[in-house]
């Protein structure tokens, strides 16, 4: 899952435009529908053309996501105004929300059934060892992005809509991006290794 | 009995839902990575029935925690909680789909499933806490 925010130091409170937020974008959800629709009919038609597309490009975004918001918008965000922070936040936040779960399954139902197609699931595939590998990578990041990042994320996002926002609060709850952001990037970078090594056999 | 938090629930002194529910996402993880490395073949029983066991046992006491905390936003939590649930039943249902597609049956089904369901559970509980801990109490 992406790492966002630095913590917010100081406390200003806004009007009611910033709460005026989905924290999950309606609009958005028939796209994630599509998308769940097409995954399910690419591993049900057997199509290895259609199931290596499902999981490049949602490998691809997830890992760009995690890394551009981590390591590119992350240092940014810490050096805006608060305003502005809150209001980045509550407009990115919630699309997040949804974009990200979606890559996740994407990449990961995709891939297994790439795995099946390919022989690498059986133990006796001489690339059996890395696919492994990829599984303790997911196990690592599920347990930080469901355990810790996830739980974080949708507390700060209802914290926004109340009429007065705690922003001390905000802060605690998001100095967890920041302590998980190298474990994230260091097995992001594990992700691109394996999956390299897995495409060139 | 968890002490009784004042005002907002998540200011005052709650018991450990959010280690315990991490623990069993840790436990389920290795359950679930123990017996995908095996597959197509069968993974040893013993170890990941261990594993089942220790998460599902880990989860109850996490509900039977969560159900004394008072007082407590109850609305919110069942409203994220439930949102959450319907979630991950489509996401966990997307790989139980899978798992039946590439034909895995019996006790392996079966230990794939409750590990699913035990996640699904799992994770609104941890959510809805997450939410509803800092939320004024229900009246």
């Amino acid at each position: 899952m992406a790492t966002l925010a630095p913590p917010i130091e100081a406390a200003p409170t806004t009007g009611p435009d910033r709460r005026e937020f989905d924290i999950v974008p309606v609009r958005g959800l028939p796209f994630v529908g599509l998308v769940v629709i097409g995954l399910i009919v690419a591993i049900a038609t057997n199509s290895l053309w259609a199931i290596d597309f499902y999981h490049v490009v949602g490998g691809a975004l997830w890992t760009a996501l995690d890394l551009f918001l981590g390591l590119v918008m992350g240092p940014i965000i810490g050096s805006m105004s608060i305003p502005a922070r809150l209001e980045l936040t509550t407009r990115l936040m919630p699309k997040m929300l949804l974009i990200l779960p979606t890559v996740v399954m994407m990449t990961l139902g995709a891939g297994f059934q790439l795995a099946r197609h390919l022989g690498n699931l059986s133990a006796s595939s001489p690339l059996h060892g890395w696919i492994v590998a990829s599984y303790i990578v997911v196990g690592v990041m599920a347990t930080i992005s469901l355990g810790l990042l996830e739980p974080a994320n949708i507390a700060v996002l209802f914290e926004l809509k109340k009429e007065r926002v705690d922003v001390a609060r905000i802060q605690r709850l998001m100095k967890v991006f920041i302590y998980t952001a190298g474990i994230t990037g260091l097995m992001q970078v594990a992700t691109l290794v394996i999956m390299t090594k897995l495409a060139s056999g | 009995m968890a002490e009784p938090a004042r005002g907002v629930p998540g200011d005052g002194r709650l018991p450990p839902i959010q280690p315990i529910a991490i623990a069993v996402i840790v436990l389920i993880a290795i359950g679930g990575i123990d017996v995908s490395s095996y597959l197509p073949r069968q993974a040893p029983r013993a170890p990941v029935i261990a594993v089942l066991a220790a998460a599902a046992l880990l989860l109850a006491a996490n509900a039977l925690l969560l159900a004394r905390i008072k007082p407590f936003n109850w609305r919110r939590f069942r409203q994220v909680g439930g949102w959450y649930l319907l979630v991950y039943a489509l996401i966990l249902g997307t790989l139980e789909y899978v798992f039946v597609y590439d034909k895995v049956r019996g006790a392996q089904l079966a230990i794939l499933t409750a590990m699913l369901v035990i996640f699904a559970l799992n994770l609104p509980l941890l959510l809805g806490f997450s939410v509803a801990r800092f939320q004024p109490p229900d009246a």
